[in-house]
């Protein structure tokens, strides 16, 4: 609704002037429910301003009567009061009257939830599950699985940078799913209850732990939709939003495609059981043309330049620090990051040198495996 | 105080206690309520669905969802993510189960089906979910579940989801959780 | 009882005792009345700072002032202390010093449980609010308590709100018992129930309530404490319990309470609107019978706080339709007010005022509440501002400002002087407009797609959100000076008639202003 407004040549000026008195772009005509873009969240959406006018019109009439009596039956101007106290006929219309205004409400509304109950299978089926505090979405045909993450800078939350448009309404990964065909969500819960609410589908369903909850869409509409978590789940509940693109066909299928070479890439390196052996051939490469310049192939660096990783106390005892330094590099030394790298090189690479020079011997000698790289490109919350 | 009073008083007085019982027997109300109307997709063991058993059923698919629970470090995955039955015949589907660390784990797989309307009509003669599964140091098993979906399933149900989140229960007292569990599929039974 | 008539004998020589002692052992029903809402109005300044914690927060987008993990606290303890401290205990303090004044007996049927279900309370408050120094912090799940957020993942102190609970119920409970009691066997010769003031009726209605619904709140909580700490499972799914079940339980406590928390409102102004229109109330007996409509209805509907859950389409339809039956009765309310003030001879004292805006804005919370009825619009609606637009229009301009009205309308009763007309009204005004800024603004908001229970929001929400901020804080200075013109009510003022209202009618105001300690001790003479 609001971005109607804005859109709107005559309102223009009306916006800047709003943009400019406040410095948060907000928005003084977000008033109503949004529409939404389905047929479900239409119906809903009339059904809530039929409502609505019919309960304006009853407060009207109600406090219309009630002020003429306060302007017209003062004390001044009405000295003795009426003697009435019952009207047997008039009660009886009072109670039958708002009775019938009840059934044609409920009439509209029933139709419209048997809708919304209609469980036909999905073309698309994705199983919804709540953390604390984020979403995983699992595509049952095809076997894609993702965690979607609020993706908004801690700075913003803080106030330290200016906020983004989307403030609290975006996320690392969104659900896509396509255009013109029947969706499913599966809503689950890991840990405790959440709610996963879409005002655009007009779906909200909550997320209990070992059940399965369902809600059905169908978009027409290609665009991105912007929902949240409504049932409180602790700390993070006001941070882990929801962000549905709704694309093409033709360009969902290629999105599947590319998520699935992904998943399988993924499973490879997460999956594998990887040997130290195995590790260690592939990182001793990996040293020589990332490494050997600084650290040297003996791993004794340059004293007073390049520190030695033989005999490093990071890289003998301090897994987690040593793929924190190979991930964002050391800030004022001449260490940068190596992120760019594969997860299965810098896997093999930390733990060749975590394997040579006698640091396996002197140290903890655990090894680093892919996972572990994966594991820690995983936002933390 | 006057003995109606005090007749009032000791109405009251019983009312109270009756409320605190009358909270507590609404869990086992709720059970009832649940296996007859489905609601949350629970579903009990039934052991006289042989009635149910027909030649002609409507095809239907069926399909599995495994979730872990938050810190259930196991593999757990069905055999097979989809299955075309038919109404009023048994099949049997399995679970592959595996404990991935290095001490020995108990779980409890809980169920729920959906649509919530299916529940009802979803017979299930045998499954894993009625016990708890305690499995040594990197031990695997097929957990099977044998069910039936009755004929008086809605028309408009083409497809129903079974789905079974399974949960860490090693720390509990598995002898009380286990009477827990055992009690409620007596009460289930007809 | 013969404590009673004992205790009635040596008091009515000597009258209060003095000093703290009084207070501390009196059995009398003004005493423990004033108590009852003195402790009230703490609890509603406690609960009311921690109101404006929240709403300085959300005054800008951002975390300002405190952390998700506190402002969670918040809102768990502002819900808990309004509901539980303020507006409970407010009405039960009302219902010691008027119901038997109104029925003309010489004081509360049980005068000893009166003293203990009030001195317990300042205890179960002190348990609940210490929490908040403990590690892990205060109870951070919500005043709803779903579990599992509030079994399996709570801190520590849950078993101190555990305790606490227990506690308020247990004082809900024997205050409910002695208004039964009291209602049913001490009534004057000639007072029949269908002659009894609204107030005791709105009150005898609730006091049933409580006592059916005090001991499944207790149930609950007991099954919780027994979920954290002896391994039983009924709201953990791993031990084949169900959390869905603990908001049934909750709920079925919840929806009788939440009209505990109105009816009493709906007697006060009764009386008020009769009084200050000089007209017989219209429809006493539809009073009546709309109040014990609502009661029973309010049996059928809890699951109307749960359409989101997941329960089958039959549920679903069967507790809309229920729900929105209750506008019926509701309405039927409104318009016997309406019609009592029609050709009446109004005045407008701040009593009137009160009940004038409760009647309006508690209509707009009904209506709102009726919206949210509507299953498929309550899917967008559920646990939005908008909910929380709707519950505060229902509980503040409709409890507390029922609560105030009664303040203004019987201390000059209770204290024997007139309080001060000009501040009277400077305070309703302010808080008139206070809680309009501060909860109509809290539609758009909800509408527009904030959830509740939100320490941070984006950007659309900014504008109304300060606001809504500003005018919390104009309600909450407001009630400094309300504070202040009681006081000074108290300390001194205009002598009162015994009458005080020239409309007013009933067996209060036939008794001298102040009330003295004992009223009724020879039962009046009712036609």
């Amino acid at each position: 609704m609001s971005l109607k407004y804005f859109h709107n040549l005559h309102l223009k000026i009306f916006s800047a002037l709003f943009v400019f008195a406040s410095p948060m772009h907000a928005d003084w005509f977000a008033l109503n429910m949004t529409r939404g873009v389905t047929d479900i969240s239409n119906e809903v959406f009339e059904l809530h301003m039929l409502i609505f006018w019919i309960c304006v019109v009853i407060g009207v009439v109600v406090f219309s009567v009630m002020f003429y009596s306060m302007y017209a039956h003062t004390k001044k101007k009405n000295p003795v009061a009426a003697s009435f106290h019952e009207n047997h006929k008039l009660e009886i219309a009072w109670t039958i009257v708002p009775f019938l205004i009840l059934i044609a409400m409920a009439v509209p509304a029933s139709k419209t939830l048997v809708k919304i109950y209609d469980d036909e299978a999905g073309d698309v089926n994705i199983q919804v599950t709540g953390y604390q505090w984020k979403w995983q979405y699992n595509y049952l045909e095809d076997d894609i699985s993702f965690f979607s993450n609020l993706s908004t800078d801690m700075d913003e939350i803080n106030n330290l940078v200016p906020k983004g448009e989307h403030y609290l309404q975006e996320v690392d990964e969104m659900v896509v799913i396509p255009a013109g065909k029947k969706v499913r969500f599966l809503i689950t819960a890991n840990d405790v209850i959440h709610s996963w609410w879409m005002p655009a589908f007009a779906i909200k369903q909550d997320a209990i732990p070992g059940f399965v909850n369902t809600a059905w869409t169908k978009v027409d509409k290609p665009g991105v939709y912007r929902g949240k978590c409504t049932e409180l789940c602790g700390k993070n509940h006001g941070f882990m939003p929801i962000v549905v693109k709704v694309v093409e066909q033709e360009e969902y299928n290629q999105w599947v495609d590319e998520k699935k070479q992904a998943a399988i890439k993924m499973a490879e390196l997460t999956t594998k059981d990887w040997t130290a052996q195995e590790l260690v051939e592939r990182g001793e490469s990996v040293y020589a043309v990332n490494c050997v310049a600084c650290h040297q192939t003996n791993g004794q660096g340059i004293p007073g330049i390049f520190p030695a990783l033989a005999g490093s106390d990071i890289v003998m005892n301090q897994k987690d620090k040593n793929i924190e330094i190979l991930m964002e590099g050391v800030q004022g030394a001449a260490m940068n990051s190596f992120s760019y790298l594969s997860e299965v090189e810098l896997a093999a690479v930390i733990t060749y040198t975590r394997q040579s020079w006698g640091n396996a011997e002197n140290g903890d000698g655990e090894i680093v495996v892919p996972k572990d790289i994966v594991d820690y490109k995983k936002p933390k919350i | 105080m006057n003995p109606e009073a005090k007749k009032t008083l000791r109405r009251l007085v019983i009312a109270v206690p009756l409320m605190f019982a009358f909270g507590f027997a609404l869990v086992p109300l709720y059970n009832v309520f649940c296996e007859v109307t489905g609601i949350n997709g629970k579903v009990f063991q039934s052991d006289n669905a042989e009635k149910l058993v027909i030649e002609d059923g409507r095809p239907l698919g069926l399909q599995f969802i495994s979730t872990n629970n938050e810190n259930m470090p196991w593999t757990f995955k069905p055999s097979e993510d989809v299955m075309t039955i038919s109404t009023g015949k048994y099949y049997t589907a399995t679970f592959y189960v595996k404990n991935t660390t290095n001490k020995t784990m108990t779980a409890q797989a809980v169920p729920s089906v959906a649509p919530s309307n299916a529940a009802a009509h979803l017979k299930k003669l045998e499954c894993f979910c009625f016990e708890q599964q305690e499995l040594k140091p990197g031990e695997d098993a097929l957990l099977p579940v044998r069910l039936l979906v009755s004929d008086e399933l809605p028309e408009n149900i083409e497809n129903i989801i079974l789905s079974y989140t399974i949960f860490d229960v090693t720390e509990y007292d598995d002898e009380a959780v286990a009477q827990h569990m055992h009690e409620e599929h007596h009460e289930m039974e007809h | 009882m013969s404590a009673v008539i004992e205790n009635h004998h040596d008091d009515h020589h000597h009258g209060p005792a003095k000093g703290l002692t009084r207070w501390l052992y009196t059995t009398n029903h003004k005493d423990i009345g004033t108590l009852y809402l003195w402790f009230s109005f703490a609890m509603f300044l406690i609960g009311g700072a921690m109101a404006l914690v929240i709403r300085a927060e959300l005054f800008q987008p951002g975390m300002q002032i405190v952390e998700p993990e506190f402002y969670n606290q918040m809102i768990t303890l502002h819900g808990l202390i309004m509901i539980f401290g303020g507006v409970m205990p407010a009405f039960v303090g009302l219902a010691n010093w008027l119901v038997p004044m109104m029925i003309g007996a010489p004081d509360m049927a049980l005068p000893r449980m009166n003293n203990l279900s009030f001195w317990i309370l300042p205890f179960a408050f002190f348990i609940l609010l210490s929490s908040l120094f403990m590690d892990g912090g205060a109870p951070n799940f919500g005043w709803t308590f779903y579990a599992p957020l509030s079994t399996t993942y709570a801190p520590p102190s849950v078993t101190f709100f555990i305790f606490s609970v227990h506690i308020m119920g247990a004082s809900s409970i024997m205050g409910a018992i002695n208004v039964v009691v009291t209602i049913m066997n001490m009534r004057a010769p000639g007072v029949t129930l269908m002659k009894m003031p609204l107030f005791v009726w709105s009150w005898l209605i609730t006091a049933y309530l409580l006592i059916a619904v005090m001991p499944v709140l207790a149930g609950a909580v007991t099954m919780m404490l027994m979920d954290i700490h002896f391994g039983t499972s009924f709201f953990n799914a791993a031990g084949g319990g169900d959390p869905v079940l603990f908001q049934h339980i909750f709920w079925f406590f919840g929806h009788p309470e939440v009209y505990i928390m109105i009816l009493p409102a709906f007697g006060i102004v009764s009386h008020i609107i009769e009084t200050f229109s000089r007209k017989q109330l219209f429809g006493y007996s539809s009073m009546v019978w709309a109040m014990l409509s609502i009661a029973i209805l309010s049996f059928v509907v809890w699951a109307h706080h749960m359409f989101t859950v997941g329960l089958p389409l039959a549920a679903e339809l069967f507790f809309m339709w229920a729900t929105m039956l209750i506008a019926v009765p509701t309405g039927v309310k409104v318009f016997n007010w309406v019609a009592t003030m029609f050709k009446g001879s109004l005045t407008f004292e701040t009593p009137m005022l009160f009940a004038i805006a409760f009647v309006v804005l508690f209509t707009i919370g009904g209506l709102s509440g009726l919206m949210l009825a509507i299953v498929p619009a309550d899917f967008q609606y559920h646990d939005t501002y908008f909910v929380v637009a709707h519950f505060h229009y229902v509980l503040v301009p409709g409890a507390i400002f029922s609560i105030m009205a009664a303040v203004y309308y019987w201390i000059p009763k209770w204290s024997g002087n007139m309080y001060d007309e000009r501040l009277g009204k400077l305070h309703f005004w302010l808080s008139f407009i206070g809680v309009n800024v501060t909860f109509f603004p809290q539609h758009f908001i909800g509408l527009a797609g904030m959830p509740r229970r939100y320490p941070d929001y984006a950007l659309q929400f900014a504008d109304w959100n300060m606001v809504s901020s500003v005018g919390a804080f104009l309600f909450g200075v407001s009630q400094i000076l309300f504070l202040f013109i009681v006081v000074k009510t108290v300390m001194g003022g205009k002598k009162a008639t015994d009458q005080v209202w020239e409309g007013a009618r009933g067996l209060e105001w036939t008794v001298a202003s102040p009330a003295p300690y004992h009223t009724f001790t020879t039962p009046p003479k009712v036609d």
